[in-house]
């Protein structure tokens, strides 16, 4: 209990340290958001209404950062994240809210697939290893060092274009309104078909050269010895006993694998035109718009906090010792 | 020195050299100018131009090789100042223990579960013009978090070895300590941190490129698949517009991780006799299973079977 209260008192100053960093990112780095909306009306604007833009921006009044830090988190916990102005005038967090269900069954997914194929994997690579199944770990390290992004373009490339299989862009059919209907939730299951083998494809391989990794070094102990000399089947020793115990550090190592991951199917989603937050952050990076650029990095980051929080309930869950040490 | 031996680390250090060798003579053997227009617009590979063009017939073959070094720079500045911070702040952490190793491991641990490129991604989004040395610094500041966790984690386990208390006993100085008789040990940790932040840092940096947050007249192969995406090079069916790009990446980051492995091996025995005794055990058509000791099964029960 005691593990799980440092760790929660961990995650929740994360979680303050990234609002903060967000806060000061946009007030320390030079940048104006009205002079980019004006670059974007290429001088259309009357000076009125510039001077009504930066009373909506809050520029025409001179504040302390400190004030400005208080107020930042008032309207933070209000919901209130500002107001977007590449989907000009959407408030930021209704923008986010649209996106936001997409990518997270689209990375919820994608991520927990990749980690149970590229484990089972890797335990079979580990357990078989000498056989000519070694030969897929050259592969598997080549897939490692692949951007996400064009195993996405690739894809497209070979599964939208020379055989047009699966949509190239878009996360449902453009004559339907989302909705729980049958008939749209396959159309959305059509559009992830490519960005989803995109993502496990490219997850996949780093957990398979980990698990791997581990299964050789715990295939050495003693009690995997013990276990084999006891006559147990096969089978049992291979999962009960050696892969039980290498998987403890690729569950530790989610979290930390797991915002590198994010940060691939951001891009991905770019790809193939994806309608979630990834593809609002490329619009907000198009535009300049920063307001929606930090909603979208806070969003990413709390989603991010509370998975590794799940993994590491399920670390303490599966490893006794995490829980004895307090 | 032994990890030259490792047939890993040594076909990992050959491609890279290609890479090094090419990013440093490319802009003088480069066939044409990489932004230059020509007449031949979304040409197929042919002898005039061996990777083919682009639609405004630029030669992609030039773009790749001048590219190469904007890519490797980057990945190296940033490699060399997030390993510098990472050993200062592991090794220091990890050596001072009390107060001061809580707070700076809460702080990298702060930095190793905020998603990196996101992170990236804003803050070079909000600089107004972002070069590849201003890149470089701030994948180094994002980057550096996971070094300094594992180097703490070394650190600590040396700072209570026979040796370090022995030094210690002797009267040595504390940096003494630290950098002759701690950091040779962490050597190989370094260097494998080095290698995984420059990783890293290709990766980053060649998507930021490739979203066109940073500036796209500079070349580097992600400016290529960037002008590829957005001149509609997939629908075209331009394969030698997007391909050979990835490929570089992917070729890099291999290289790379060969090393790593190499290294990996070389610090961990485990894995090195794994490697060796596969080989062995192959060739004698032996299973392994569990640890070093190969269960031949043929064998014994055939002399079980004479026995009885």
């Amino acid at each position: 209990m005691k593990f799980l209260l440092r760790r929660l008192g961990f995650y929740v100053f994360t979680g303050w340290a990234a609002v903060t960093l967000n806060f000061f990112i946009a007030r320390l780095l030079p940048g104006d958001p009205v002079q980019s909306l004006i670059n974007k009306y290429r001088g259309l604007l009357s000076t009125d209404a510039i001077n009504s833009l930066r009373v909506l921006f809050g520029l025409n009044t001179h504040t302390t950062v400190w004030q400005d830090y208080l107020t930042y988190w008032g309207n933070l916990l209000h919901g209130d994240l500002g107001i977007s102005f590449a989907y000009f005038p959407t408030p930021v967090s209704a923008v986010l809210a649209q996106s936001l269900p997409w990518t997270l069954t689209l990375g919820f997914v994608c991520t927990i697939l990749g980690f149970a194929l590229g484990t089972l994997a890797g335990v079979g690579l580990g357990w078989r290893r000498g056989t000519w199944l070694d030969l897929l770990l050259p592969v598997a390290n080549f897939f490692s060092a692949i951007p996400y992004f064009w195993l996405g373009l690739i894809a497209i490339a070979l599964f939208g274009v020379a055989l047009p299989l699966f949509p190239t862009s878009g996360g449902y059919d453009g004559g339907l309104i989302p909705s729980f209907s049958l008939e749209f939730i396959g159309s959305a299951l059509y559009h992830a078909a490519l960005p989803a083998l995109t993502i496990v494809l490219a997850s996949v391989a780093g957990w398979i050269l980990g698990m791997r990794n581990m299964m050789v070094t715990v295939s050495s102990e003693d009690y995997v010895t013990v276990a084999q000399a006891k006559g147990l089947p096969e089978r049992r020793v291979m999962f009960g006993y050696a892969a039980r115990n290498a998987v403890l550090p690729s569950i530790s190592g989610f979290a930390l694998s797991l915002g590198f991951i994010v940060g691939g199917t951001l891009v991905t989603e770019i790809v193939f035109s994806y309608p979630g937050i990834g593809y609002v952050l490329f619009q907000a990076v198009g535009s300049k718009d920063y307001s929606l650029m930090q909603g979208v990095f806070l969003i990413v980051t709390l989603a991010v906090l509370v998975a590794n929080m799940a993994a590491d309930f399920a670390y303490a869950l599966l490893d006794p010792r995490t829980r004895q040490e307090g | 020195m032994s990890l030259v031996r490792n047939r890993k680390a040594l076909a990992g250090m050959i491609l890279l050299a290609f890479f090094v060798v090419i990013a440093i003579i490319g802009p003088w053997i480069a066939p044409y100018n990489p932004s230059m227009v020509g007449p031949d617009s979304l040409q197929a590979p042919s002898l005039a131009h061996r990777l083919g063009t682009t639609n405004t017939g630029q030669d992609i073959l030039s773009q790749l090789i001048v590219g190469t070094q904007g890519v490797m720079v980057v990945g190296l500045i940033a490699g060399i100042l997030a390993t510098i911070i990472s050993v200062i702040v592991g090794v220091t952490s990890g050596f001072l223990g009390g107060l001061g190793d809580e707070v700076l491991s809460l702080i990298s641990n702060v930095f190793l579960v905020i998603p990196a490129l996101p992170l990236i991604i804003i803050i070079v989004g909000v600089l107004p013009s972002a070069g590849g040395l201003t890149i470089a610094v701030v994948i180094a500041l994002t980057g550096w978090a996971w070094g300094a966790r594992v180097l703490r984690a070394q650190t600590l386990s040396l700072r209570k070895r026979d040796f370090v208390e022995a030094a210690r006993a002797n009267g040595e100085p504390m940096w003494r300590i630290l950098f002759f008789e701690i950091m040779p040990n962490l050597t190989a940790i370094i260097a494998s941190g080095f290698i995984g932040t420059v990783i890293f840092a290709i990766l980053s940096e060649v998507t930021l490129a490739f979203i066109g947050v940073t500036s796209i007249s500079t070349w580097n192969w992600g400016t290529v698949l960037f002008w590829a995406q957005s001149s509609q090079a997939l629908v075209q069916g331009a394969w030698w517009w997007f391909v050979p790009a990835g490929l570089c990446i992917a070729a890099v980051g291999t290289s790379l991780t060969l090393i790593n492995f190499g290294i990996d091996e070389f610090v961990n025995p485990r894995l090195r006799n794994t490697a060796a005794n596969a080989r062995l055990l192959r060739r004698k058509k032996i299973r392994a299973r569990i640890g070093f000791t190969p269960v031949y099964r043929g064998f014994i029960s055939t002399r079980k079977g004479e026995d009885a």
